[in-house]
């Protein structure tokens, strides 16, 4: 046993050793571009972004409350200190969600299309949610060492799974009949897909999306542990040090963005069913 | 864009076939093509099911179906019905069989072709009316449009016309959750009835409705059908409706079709007590036409009545008139009579004296 430890360790000591830089460079441009959009959160004025994330808000939401909420919300973490903090985590929330919703989306409907690759994919789903993101920090951290990028890709593996499963589950619960009439008046594959399937599927796929986000958040403390900036950093050091408020404010915070997020994304999922609402007999 | 090509020219007939179905069986199961040869040997659908573990659902199935006329497939659930209108644009692959659209062999179409065959020829109205949800009134019309890569624009137009066809005039800016059931299906048949198709494959298509309001859907389906004369394969559950509609009517159980013919003929000659079972409670009167009980004996004066009229127009007449006995004309001439008590006794039971009406196998 102690000799195949060892084996393990050793063998992914030199594939580290061989191929780090070179999956190091792969993921240059994704560091570029977080770092790109971290600075532009940080560097822009306040204002701006508030203003931003209020009409996201309208978009999301329409309503005046949801609004004033996210206004205040933003105004007190400025107000206490922890603007880029804020902002960074915001940076690594959004870029994430994105590559979330890129790679789940497709991989949640090529699951939906095969019994056999849902049955493949669905355990491996399981162990990207269950086991401890420690785990899985050692071999990110050996590879690619200490940074954002080591940090992106722990809360990605964190986030995903949401967002694959409810887009493979929201496509395979579309109403049969309703497939057979698109297939019945000669729908091509693609046409029953984007016309049909995924419009259908929208409010289970918002909800990974949603679920996605949330996971995402859940990261940024222990993300913060390999390097990356945000929020997760005071926390941090609040634990080490005992700093009771400095702990709070900032957990405070990442529940605010949270909740702001939460809202804003459940309501535009539901708002995309409003075909639903029935009128009739009302 | 025309797709069937037509081979009446082929096949001298009296009435042109629009759809052949040849022969066809379907089983559900583990190996069905190994399962033919034991249905064939006489193997009923419950041994089938008992030794093999495999479901029978089309047993052996032949029927033409006559261009321009509304052909009725009617059976309880499970007699296989919706599973034989699938066929048809090959929703469900056979097991083995022939079916024959306007001389095209449809289970020899390629993937490409079939999609072909389904935009332009045959369009189909489901019972839950399957309307995309997500979609306006005028948009779920033009689907088969879109599908067909239509510009948006002329599928608009040319879908207009058939929401006001249908009476949604108004609603086309609504979802079809908005609408009440009836409404709905009149979508569903504007959907089907906008690709222009010739065949119209109806599955239950009324059966989800209000007895009123299915009434109300025959009376838009008859009328339409007047003035376009598609060739309607219509699947029901509901002996009414089919006598209503159904130029021809196949009866179908347990996947096999144990009877065939016009209404009349079901009525007055059900082939088993199974389609007798079916056709005890129905109105004869709506059935019955007064040719099948006329005499041959000659009035001076009296009512007149169409020779192709259904008891219950007849009777109306009659007692108008307050007479017992009526002139019966075809084409304007006098061929004969009919006897108020005649009529009563043929709507009572079935009668037994209609020489003239062959038992149909």
């Amino acid at each position: 046993m102690r000799e195949f430890k060892k084996y393990v360790d050793i063998t992914f000591k030199d594939f580290s050793r061989t191929y780090g830089d070179g999956i190091e460079t792969f993921f240059d441009p994704l560091l570029y571009f977080l770092v790109w959009f971290e600075k532009l959160l940080i560097n822009a004025p306040w204002p701006l972004i508030i203003l931003v994330i209020a009409i996201m808000a309208w978009i999301g939401s329409r309503n005046w409350f949801v609004i004033a909420g996210t206004v205040c919300s933003f105004i007190v973490i400025g107000y206490f200190g922890m603007w880029e903090d804020t902002m960074s985590t915001l940076a690594i929330i959004s870029i994430c969600t994105l590559l979330c919703i890129s790679v789940g989306i497709p991989i949640g409907i090529l699951m939906s299309r095969s019994d056999r690759l849902q049955s493949m994919v669905n355990p491996v789903l399981d162990v990207m949610q269950t086991i401890p993101s420690f785990v899985y920090l050692i071999p990110v951290v050996m590879l690619l060492g200490i940074g954002k990028v080591p940090g992106l890709i722990a809360v990605f593996i964190y986030a995903l799974p949401p967002i694959v499963r409810l887009t493979n589950l929201g496509i395979r619960l579309v109403d049969k009949e309703v497939l057979e009439a698109s297939e019945s008046f000669g729908a091509s594959y693609s046409q029953k897909l984007f016309g049909v399937q995924i419009p259908l599927a929208l409010p289970n796929i918002f909800a990974g999306v949603n679920q996605t986000i949330m996971m995402a958040l859940a990261m940024v403390v222990i993300a913060s542990m390999i390097g990356v900036k945000g929020l997760g950093v005071p926390v941090l050091r609040a634990v080490s040090n005992q700093y009771l408020a400095l702990g709070m404010l900032n957990g405070l915070a990442i529940v605010a963005l949270a909740i702001i997020f939460d809202r804003i994304s459940q309501s535009f999922g539901k708002r995309m069913q409003k075909h639903l609402e029935s009128a009739h007999g009302v | 864009m025309e797709n069937g090509c037509r081979s009446t020219w082929k096949v001298p007939m009296v009435s042109e076939t629009k759809v052949t179905i040849k022969n066809l069986y379907k089983i559900f199961g583990k190996d069905p093509a190994g399962m033919i040869s034991h249905v064939q040997n006489g193997t009923t659908k419950q041994e089938l099911l008992e030794k093999y573990g495999s479901v029978l659902a089309l047993n052996d199935v032949n029927i033409d179906i006559p261009a321009r006329g509304i052909q009725v497939i009617m059976g309880l659930s499970g007699s296989g019905k919706s599973t034989l209108i699938r066929h048809v644009n090959r929703l469900i692959e056979p097991t083995s069989g022939e079916i024959i659209v306007g001389g095209q062999n449809v289970l020899g179409m390629s993937k490409i072709e079939l999609r072909e065959f389904r935009r332009h020829t045959a369009s189909m109205v489901f019972q839950r009316f399957a309307l995309l949800p997500h979609h306006t009134i005028v948009e779920n019309v033009s689907y088969g449009l879109t599908i067909q890569n239509v510009p948006k624009q002329e599928a608009a137009e040319r879908s207009q016309q058939w929401i006001d066809r249908v009476g949604l005039a108004g609603y086309e800016k609504h979802y079809p959750n908005q609408l009440s059931g009836g409404m709905q299906q009149r979508v569903g048949l504007a959907r089907a009835l906008a690709t222009d198709a010739e065949i119209l494959l109806m599955d239950e298509a009324f059966s989800a409705l209000d007895p009123l309001i299915r009434t109300d859907m025959q009376d838009v389906l008859l009328s339409l059908q007047e003035e376009l004369h598609k060739t309607i394969l219509f699947i029901t559950h509901d002996l009414d409706e089919a006598l209503r509609i159904g130029e021809n009517i196949a009866i179908l159980r347990d996947g096999l079709v144990v009877q065939k013919g016009t209404p009349q003929e079901i009525v007055l000659n059900p082939a088993d007590k199974y389609v007798t079972d079916f056709i005890k409670d129905i109105n004869r009167g709506r059935v019955v036409l007064v040719s099948s009980i006329m005499d041959s004996k000659k009035l001076k004066n009296g009512p007149e009545i169409e020779s192709n009229m259904i008891l219950e127009d007849a009777l109306q007449i009659i007692s108008n008139a307050e007479v017992s006995e009526a002139i019966v004309t075809e084409n304007g001439k006098n061929i004969g009579s009919v006897k108020l008590g005649r009529m009563i006794t043929a709507i009572a039971r079935p009668s037994e004296k209609t020489g003239q009406i062959t038992n149909y196998r």
